[in-house]
């Protein structure tokens, strides 16, 4: 563009409709939209909350039985369910686009959905229950 | 020549973090954030939780656990902001807090796992 736009009698003028700051929540699947984005805050407070149990673990063992305590109080057990409830639909959101990014085909005919997920929910599976095994295991 | 795009390679910083996070956060969270404090399972001492965190594949683990979900954070939220609230003339100042922050965590992360006990 020109610094100085030369006058016309008729300036082209772009058309941009205005779009209200609000615009997702006016429908379902756009609320579900912002909310699956939102999941990020979650997956941060959990690596804030993460850093803070390692410190306490490093501080020694009075820091680190202090630091449980807090997990204890009503405001964490908020806290944690409502990032628990956002951290598993990021996970399921996360799983389910697995068949959008790639759709597999065999045979000229595309593999269900389901079927190309279902690696991704096995390796859920698989690790949360060799997480589970070495840290209770780990007695 | 014109500039290169950062954009791939921080898509690629979002993606695997947001791969982490899906596979290895829920269980975590549920464990020390409600099993553990609720006392629906017994919690693992302080001693065996630091023998098991000191071992260095799980600092490695944790580690990455820290960092890549963080980058997922950075980038969707800089978005969220973008798309969702409209912000689009703070954007300079959102990019710098978003990645400034996964930066800053990523080196906090590295500091206490490197100089556990």
């Amino acid at each position: 563009m020109k610094e100085t736009p030369s006058y016309t009698e008729y300036h082209p003028r772009w058309y941009r409709a205005r779009v209200s700051t609000y615009w997702w929540t006016r429908q379902w699947s756009y609320l579900k939209f912002i909310l699956r984005e939102l999941s990020s805050l979650s997956v941060a407070y959990f690596v804030v909350l993460t850093l803070l149990e390692l410190r306490a673990l490093s501080q020694g063992e009075a820091s680190y039985a202090e630091f449980q305590e807090w997990l204890q109080t009503p405001l964490a057990i908020a806290l944690n369910t409502v990032s628990l409830c956002f951290v598993l639909f990021h996970t399921i959101t996360w799983f389910n686009l697995a068949p959008k990014a790639i759709p597999v085909r065999v045979r000229g005919k595309r593999v269900p959905d389901l079927l190309v997920a279902a690696p991704n929910y096995v390796a859920w599976l698989v690790i949360s229950a060799a997480v589970t095994w070495l840290i209770l295991g780990g007695r | 020549m014109a500039k290169r795009s950062n954009e791939p390679f921080l898509w690629a910083l979002f993606s695997s973090g947001g791969m982490v996070a899906a596979l290895l956060i829920p269980i975590l969270l549920f464990l020390y954030g409600l099993a553990f404090p609720l006392g629906w399972l017994a919690a693992p001492s302080y001693h065996s939780t630091l023998a098991l965190v000191r071992h260095p594949l799980t600092r490695l683990v944790l580690f990455v656990t820290c960092s890549l979900p963080l980058f997922h954070w950075a980038h969707r939220f800089r978005f969220t902001l973008y798309d969702g609230l409209q912000i689009k003339h703070l954007n300079e100042v959102i990019i710098v807090c978003c990645y400034g922050g996964a930066i800053v965590g990523t080196a906090l992360a590295g500091y206490i796992l490197w100089n556990l006990p």
